[in-house]
């Protein structure tokens, strides 16, 4: 048993007057692929984003419920959001650099937060996030061209450069590869390989294979309830519950 | 079968058919609206190119009649010249151009062909050339207005003599000088650099331009600043609620309030309870931020808008604050839509004339504005003040006057467009 990253406790969450999640309990282990599977509407989108509080922009998104990072309530009063999104760092399904150069896309975290002392410092930030990702070779005559021109998945790389350069704990990806080819999403799929030797990863996928390839525990949502949660294998294999049975098996999703 | 490709086809060709009609009316419609513009602008520029040249008669004027040694000249103060008493002695530099007349009547005549200013223009002669002054110097002085319009054949000669300002005797006059050669054009640089006047060959819209410039200048430190940041903080800060709706309906009302209603609001307040200047761009300029500030915002808020969501949750997610997020990345991106928004505002405050008429930017002012505390017209009310003259010179000015609006609008607008060429984020 690894160490337990990050755990939710009867979460609930409301839009509104619409409940969007029921009852979430679940931990995750550190430095592991947990994916979180089920078919669009679930809740699996709106569980991640509570984990770095990115549901607060929403005004009429209400969190009950408790979730801990290393132990921390990171719903308590004096948690201070930023600080909290500095150590858990997002991708989205769809690539966003900021329409800036590769450079200034992964050297903006670092700056703001302080962590560069001199340019010197920065410089070594970005190449060794770019690296991390994956995405220096490609990149590294380039660097100051604009990060919106590269393509799909090197954007989605630089993305997750981006994400690292603050050298967070946790990295959350929201269905990063939905809107790359299969050659992309593989490079992807070898990087969070890399990348949980030193990072906790929660991955939100509809592809149930991708989620059989990079985890080693999987979630699988339903109506806004976790309907179960346990070893990748034994997920795919012997679920215990009928719904996930046949939602893996393709009878509906 | 056969039957069924022809009804098709026939069906075809129908909606082709509607389609080309559909092209007609719509370049139809856009050539309507074109061929207006052209008259529009040929109809100002025809009858205002004129105002940009006028016309000056050579004088011989010989400065040996006014001192004994012109090189006297040049060690006299430019006080001391303007302490010489030169009008018996201009006015007899230009009885010399016809020796022979001797009625005094005809003398005055004479005199009326040029500009009431004649004395003064060889007074800055002698200032600017003090140094290098032969006996006898040709001057080229300004032609009265009525002179001028005969020159340019806007004064209809053939009228009765009572019905004229210009007289028989006075055309006599003209036409041996047109004959000696001694009448021609010049740029009418004084037109581009002087204030109002009551003589229209000596009217000028310097100082209409700059008290406009000035008032511009105003707008633009006002509610650029004010716009963006209300602006943001609607679209980025503020919760949506029933207050932020109610301001929301608000903004858009005030784009839509009769313009002269903010001047009647500018007399109440800004003149009569804050005491600021009367007639000043100052004022004017306060008074057309509040027209301009909804195009400002709006506009504003319209390019926040269209900046996508996902870059904003970007930058959230590392670890930026709201304002990070929004300073860094966002306003950047929709700085050219609101940059293009507040060039248009402002072309529209610089064409704007009824506010400034209630405020007192209405008043004849001679000297061109230094500050913009100084009492000032402004081109569009300059443009109101001429066409209600009824000199025939201040028709050509007036036209000149919208030829000047015109081209600093046209060139605001190209500004808005290029800035919105060069600066739009590429995605």
């Amino acid at each position: 048993m690894k160490n337990i990253k990050i755990k939710a406790d009867n979460l609930n969450v409301h839009y509104g007057e619409k409940q969007a999640l029921f009852d979430v309990s679940m931990y995750m282990e550190e430095k592991q692929v947990t994916a979180l599977i089920g078919p669009s509407g679930c809740g699996k989108s709106t569980f991640i984003r509570c984990l770095n509080r990115m549901n607060d922009v929403i005004n009429i998104c209400k969190v009950q419920g408790k979730i801990e990072i290393d132990g921390n309530d990171i719903y308590a009063p004096d948690m201070q959001v930023e600080q909290l999104r500095e150590r858990v760092g997002m991708v989205f399904q769809k690539p966003n650099p900021f329409p800036k150069s590769i450079f200034e896309n992964v050297a903006y975290g670092p700056r703001i937060h302080g962590i560069a002392e001199h340019k010197s410092d920065l410089e070594e930030i970005v190449v060794n996030s770019l690296k991390k990702a994956a995405l220096f070779d490609e990149v590294k005559d380039r660097l100051y061209d604009a990060g919106t021109g590269l393509s799909g998945g090197q954007q989605q790389r630089l993305c997750i450069a981006r994400a690292i350069s603050v050298n967070p704990d946790i990295i959350l990806m929201d269905e990063p590869c939905s809107a790359l080819d299969p050659i992309a999403t593989a490079r992807i799929e070898e990087l969070m390989a890399d990348l949980k030797t030193e990072y906790t990863i929660i991955i939100v996928t509809h592809s149930m294979q991708q989620a059989a390839r990079v985890s080693s525990r999987t979630g699988f949502f339903h109506l806004g309830k976790l309907v179960e949660v346990d070893k990748t294998e034994t997920i795919f294999s012997n679920p215990s519950d009928q719904r996930t049975q046949d939602y893996i098996t393709g009878r509906f999703g | 079968m056969t039957d069924r490709i022809e009804q098709r086809i026939n069906s075809l060709n129908k909606r082709l058919n509607s389609e080309k009609r559909f092209r007609i009316y719509c370049i139809g419609a856009m050539s309507f609206a074109l061929a207006w513009v052209l008259i529009l602008f040929l109809n100002i520029f025809s009858s205002g190119y004129s105002a940009f040249y006028r016309t000056v008669i050579q004088v011989d004027v010989p400065f040996l009649n006014l001192i004994e040694d012109t090189t006297q000249f040049s060690e006299m103060s430019s006080e001391d010249i303007n302490n010489l008493s030169m009008y018996s002695f201009s006015k007899k530099a230009i009885y010399g151009l016809f020796p022979d007349i001797e009625e005094k009547k005809d003398k005055k005549m004479l005199i009326r062909l040029f500009s009431i200013e004649f004395e003064q223009e060889i007074r800055e002669f002698l200032k600017s050339n003090k140094s290098n002054i032969n006996e006898t110097e040709t001057i080229y002085l300004t032609a009265s207005d009525d002179v001028d319009q005969v020159n340019k054949g806007n004064y209809p000669r053939d009228l009765d003599e009572d019905k004229r300002r210009i007289k028989d005797i006075q055309l006599l006059f003209f036409d041996d000088l047109v004959d000696r050669g001694l009448v021609s054009y010049e740029f009418n640089l004084p037109f581009l650099m002087r204030g109002d006047s009551r003589e229209p060959e000596l009217a000028g819209v310097g100082g209409s331009i700059v008290g406009s410039l000035f008032t511009i200048l105003v707008v633009l430190i006002l509610s650029f600043p004010i716009g963006i940041f209300a602006a943001i903080y609607l679209e980025e800060f503020a919760s949506k609620n029933r207050v932020t709706d109610f301001i929301e309906i608000n903004i858009n009302n005030l784009a839509a309030v009769p313009s002269i209603v903010f001047g009647l609001l500018g007399l109440g307040i800004i003149l009569n309870t804050f005491g600021l200047p009367r007639s000043t761009p100052l004022v004017g300029g306060i008074v057309l931020s509040l027209m301009t500030l909804p195009t400002i915002i709006i506009a504003t808020r319209a390019s926040l808008r269209a900046v996508p969501p996902s870059i904003r949750e970007g930058a959230l997610a590392v670890g930026a604050t709201k304002m990070q997020a929004v300073m860094h990345h966002v306003v950047p991106v929709a700085m050219p839509g609101a940059l293009t928004g507040t060039i248009i505002g402002l072309a529209q405050a610089l064409g704007e004339t009824a506010p400034l008429l209630l405020i007192g930017m209405v008043a004849f002012v001679v000297d061109v504005p230094q500050t913009p505390l100084d009492a000032s017209a402004s081109l569009p009310v300059q443009v109101y003040l001429w066409s209600e003259s009824a000199e025939r010179g201040y028709v050509e000015k007036t036209s000149a006057t919208i030829m000047m609006l015109l081209g600093f609008l046209i060139l605001m607008n190209l500004a808005a467009v290029l800035i919105r060429r060069k600066f739009e984020t590429k995605w």
